[in-house]
């Protein structure tokens, strides 16, 4: 096994027990705080795939933002206090039978697809080809989400607010 | 030797887990953080797209840093939502907010 | 050089390499770093209020540090009834790493880096806001409304001065082309005319390095008056040396990458006798850091601390917008001069 066998391995490892921790804990703070490995296993598979700056962007903003502003929601609201309320609801069955049943669809489907060689090579320094790309073919996707961004920012505040 | 569906069962298994987090929770929180996993999932699978099948113009990772954007979006005006209604209704479980039912 | 580019070589090898390579960096950054900083700490507090510091230990005090780490060491481990012990553990440590993974990037001499990443200044944020979540975590896991209390100020404080740190480390980017530390500090001195923008980008990153590592006049999540301890209250000796290396730790972190990107890192103005290159910048790179964590001492001890209203405000008042307009500044500079 070489080093990206293993690599790969302990990642998936990370992300899919992480993630299993986050949908089962009773204990929500420990649900929040089981979004770390998960989304550091995320990044880790970026590094693999030589997705360097998504990486550095996915550890920025998923595990130093997103996840502390689920911690701060979960701490200033019931969430952290309501250790002996049920967690779970009575869908679990059912949930459980979609879930698997859509996996072991998406992987047949997925596994009989003839993906193919790729249609040419990685570009050798990724900030800079994710700017340009950004920059030229992709600059209405990058101005948009920009806008989303001013949007939710005010929206946010607004609904968020104390009224007084 | 990994190869693409090595990284497409990983999405897939992930993608699984964020739906069933968002199916059977009762905090919206926690509903939230499903939601999380399932874009990460699909995040996954762009960028081991970009690398596997086609890296013209870094697609893929464009498209991965959009999602993760909007991502962020989502969740600060969602828990914005969530902090405004335990505000008004004392509660966060989603179960428990049915002023407009029937 | 990308990250993945070590993968297909004899990989045993450049694990051990690399395992061994962060051991000795790390050790020499917990021992050189946090400890000597303990005491540099003491020594110029007592110098600005006229007194001498420690001198019994050791010649001048210079062992007082490792007699203080000895005490830790043989303090009771407590933690608080009720409290989540999985987490209250997990907390410090995480500080403690995410505050040492800052050193992968830092350049200590030519060719002395522990990886020359192509994203090395945006690893370095990244890395830098994981501290946000031990802290929040062990406030919380301390069950402990003052520990809570200190856990969300900090937090909150510490994602506030994330934006300007960012903007700053942006405008070296821009100038350079390069967000690689190695490629940054090859790029010195910088131009002339680059230096309206570079002085106020660097003043904005040290108010906000000042602030991520919640140092006076930032630190009213851990102040005494305030919050006892704030977010570290109940944690006792070797969790609370943890959360220690994590806050000095990220102090020389943000002094040394200071040094990297506005002071020159490594170079020096003439060659110092008798020592290689190598030394040569080693000396030069040391004395610039200690020299800049002797100026955020120095502010620390002179200056009263700020309110929580006021601390943010600061942020998303006036350095916010201060790099932002920086940082267009920086962008035209670029393009006029081409």
């Amino acid at each position: 096994m070489n080093a990206e066998a293993l690599a790969f391995y302990a990642l998936a490892a990370m992300v899919l027990v992480g993630g299993v921790l986050v949908v089962q804990s009773r204990n929500l703070v420990h649900a929040a705080v089981s979004l770390v490995p998960t989304l550091l296993g995320v990044a880790g598979l970026y590094v693999l795939l030589h997705a360097e700056f998504v990486t550095a962007i996915q550890i920025l903003i998923y595990v130093g933002a997103i996840t502390v502003l689920i911690l701060f929601v979960i701490l200033l609201t019931e969430g952290a206090t309501g250790l002996r309320v049920r967690q779970r609801n009575e869908q679990v069955p059912l949930a459980l039978l979609v879930c698997g049943g859509l996996a072991v669809l998406l992987l047949g489907v997925l596994g009989r697809v003839p993906w193919g060689p790729p249609a040419g090579p990685m570009p050798p320094y990724n900030p800079g080809a994710v700017g340009r790309s950004l920059l030229m073919p992709y600059v209405l996707a990058f101005e948009v989400a920009s806008l989303v961004i001013l949007a939710s920012l005010v929206g946010a505040i607004v609904i968020a607010r104390r009224e007084k | 030797m990994i190869g693409l569906s090595h990284y497409l069962v990983v999405s897939t298994l992930l993608f699984a887990l964020g739906l069933y987090g968002v199916l059977t929770r009762r905090n919206a929180v926690a509903i939230l953080m499903g939601i999380e996993l399932m874009l990460n999932a699909a995040n996954v699978n762009f960028v081991a797209f970009t690398k596997f099948v086609d890296p013209t113009f870094v697609r893929g990772h464009v498209a991965a840093l959009v999602v993760i954007t909007l991502a962020a979006c989502e969740a600060v005006v969602g828990l914005a939502l969530v902090i405004n209604a335990y505000r008004h209704l004392e509660t966060v479980n989603v179960d428990q907010v049915d002023l407009m039912k029937g | 050089m990308g990250l993945g580019g070590f993968l297909g070589a004899v990989w045993q090898v450049e694990l051990v390499r690399m395992v061994v390579l962060a051991a000795v960096v790390f050790s020499f950054l917990a021992v050189g770093g946090p400890l000597f900083l303990v005491l540099a700490e003491r020594k110029i507090s007592a110098w600005i209020q006229a007194r001498v510091g420690p001198k019994h230990v050791g010649p001048h005090g210079l062992l007082q540090t490792v007699a203080d780490t000895l005490k830790l060491l043989y303090k009771e481990n407590i933690v608080p009834h009720r409290a989540d012990v999985v987490l209250f553990s997990v907390a410090p440590v995480l500080v403690a790493v995410a505050a040492l993974l800052d050193f992968v990037v830092i350049p200590f001499a030519p060719g002395w880096v522990v990886r020359d990443l192509n994203v090395g200044i945006l690893y370095f944020a990244a890395v830098s806001s994981l501290t946000v979540i031990g802290i929040l975590t062990g406030g919380w896991a301390s069950n402990n409304k003052y520990s809570l209390l200190g856990g969300l100020r900090s937090a909150a404080q510490m994602v506030s001065y994330e934006l300007p740190l960012g903007f700053s480390l942006l405008v070296v980017a821009t100038l350079t082309g390069t967000l690689s530390t190695v490629r940054i500090v090859e790029a010195q001195p910088y131009p002339a005319h680059f230096y309206p923008p570079v002085i106020v980008a660097a003043l904005v990153f040290l108010t906000a390095a000042t602030a991520e590592a919640n140092r006076i006049p930032f630190d009213l999540p851990e102040a005494e008056a305030e919050l006892v301890a704030g977010y570290f209250s109940e944690y006792t000796p070797m969790r609370f040396a943890l959360f220690q290396l994590g806050e000095y730790g990220s102090l020389l972190a943000s002094s040394a990458l200071f040094t990297t990107l506005f002071l020159g890192g490594w170079k020096g103005p003439f060659a110092l006798p008798g020592l290689g290159p190598v030394g040569n910048g080693l000396v030069w790179f040391l004395g610039k850091t200690y020299a800049v964590v002797f100026l955020l001492m120095w502010v620390r001890w002179t200056y009263p601390r700020f309110r929580i209203d006021q601390l943010l405000n600061i942020s998303w008042k006036l350095l916010l917008p201060v790099s932002m307009v920086n940082l267009l500044v920086a962008g035209l500079l670029v393009v006029a001069v081409r």
